[in-house]
């Protein structure tokens, strides 16, 4: 097969858009979909310091080679959740990301700073362990950017993430979630501005764009993640997708053209809880102390420890 | 005979298959869904469409992830 492009040799099929790329031409498809995410949803601004959301998966990986490639002053987060087997090596291929890319990367360790894993917290909160593990790492990224001073948390979530997230979100019709579904989310309050460069590309473009780039990431699957629901709406789509290619990026797509301004009444009746600074982290609150201090008190944890990050 | 060495992965394991083989009678064979899987064929990124002579290393990568914590 050869390049649509280019005419050389293929090395990606890209069925959604009916096409064959090269490696050249691939790797231009991918940063020029990311560009345009951050253009169209005004992600990023000129001299703004962004904060990448690591976890040694393709996702990350590849997000934080393509906003360093594309000349964005990007540094990476990173929280050791404390699961065996899995941790270690994404930590590895994270490290050694940075190392190679010299880059750099706040380290945050949840049994080193805070006296708990993902397991024990989970327990201790009455929890499923994905839910403690989403709490902790929100938290963690939103302290680590307002402390260490950078305008934007980028997260890693890509087009067959928030695909199968808007189609649990209308299994449920949960317009609260929906209205809060978008590419960015505006900071203030305390909360740092979050954007998502990712929701152009499909998960299979992203772990292509690591394999064409040598990017040693995270194969192996959290063992947390077995058999979740989100892996059930992912199925679900992918069957959908092989009948009608384009179906998935048409649902979101259309989701955000559509139907997301219509939603943003839901989440302004939601939002009207009054936030105060959380007495032990300082993080916004609407209740006396924070989920996560809550969470780390419960686990026999010490909320106050700091997560150290400071400007370069 | 040399057989075609399959990777997969997750959980990670070897199997031996006949070769030559088209990607996507592999595919086929061993029960993946084109989408769900990247091939690699001795280190390179192939298309449905490439022939895997005898020989060869493949590994097959899902690129599936299903951890998604609430958002
Ligand atoms: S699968 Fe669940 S526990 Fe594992 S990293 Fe993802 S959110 Fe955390
Ligand atoms: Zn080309
Ligand atoms: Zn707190």
């Amino acid at each position: 097969m050869k390049c649509r492009a280019c005419r050389a040799p293929a090395v990606v099929e890209i069925r959604r858009h009916n096409t064959t790329l090269c490696r050249h031409c691939f790797l231009g498809y991918c940063r020029n979909q990311v560009g345009r995410a951050i253009r169209d949803h005004d992600m990023i601004g000129p001299g703004q310091r962004v904060l990448v959301a690591v976890s040694g998966g393709k996702d990350s990986l590849a997000l934080w080679d393509m906003l360093l490639d594309l000349g964005y002053d990007a540094d990476g987060v990173y929280v050791g959740l404390g699961i065996d087997g899995y941790s270690q090596p994404s930590a590895d291929h994270a490290r050694a990301f940075a190392r190679r890319r010299q880059a750099r990367l706040v380290e945050v360790d949840l049994r080193q700073q805070y006296g708990y894993d993902v397991r024990s917290g989970a327990a201790a909160d009455h929890r499923a362990p994905c839910s403690a593990c989403g709490l902790s790492k929100r938290h963690i990224f939103d302290r680590a950017a307002v402390e260490g001073g950078y305008d934007v948390v980028a997260t890693g979530h890509n087009l067959d993430d928030e695909a199968a997230v808007l189609l649990g979100n209308v299994l449920r019709w949960d317009l609260e979630y929906m209205a809060r579904q978008r590419p960015v989310l505006p900071g203030g309050h305390g909360f740092p501005k979050k954007v998502k460069p990712l929701v152009r590309l499909a998960e299979r473009e992203t772990a292509a764009y690591c394999v064409l780039q040598g990017i040693d990431y995270q194969v192996e699957e959290c063992p947390m993640a077995a058999g979740n629901r989100h892996l059930g709406y992912k199925e679900a789509l992918g069957l959908i997708e092989e009948r009608s290619p384009g179906a998935k990026a048409v649902f979101f797509g259309q989701f955000l053209e559509r139907a997301a301004a219509a939603l943003a009444g839901a989440s302004a009746e939601a939002g009207g809880a009054v936030l105060h600074p959380c007495p032990s982290c300082g993080a916004p609150t609407s209740s006396e102390l924070c989920a996560f201090c809550r969470l780390v008190e419960r686990a026999g944890g010490d909320p106050r420890r700091r997560v150290p990050v400071s400007g370069r | 005979m040399e057989g075609v060495k399959v990777l997969l992965r997750n959980p990670r394991r070897e199997v031996e298959v006949e070769g030559p083989v088209r990607v996507v009678s592999l595919l086929g064979r061993l029960g993946y869904r084109r989408e769900a899987v990247l091939v690699i064929v001795d280190g390179a990124l192939v298309t449905g469409d490439a022939t895997i002579k005898e020989g060869s290393q493949v590994e097959i990568r899902p690129v599936i992830s299903g951890g998604a914590g609430p958002r």
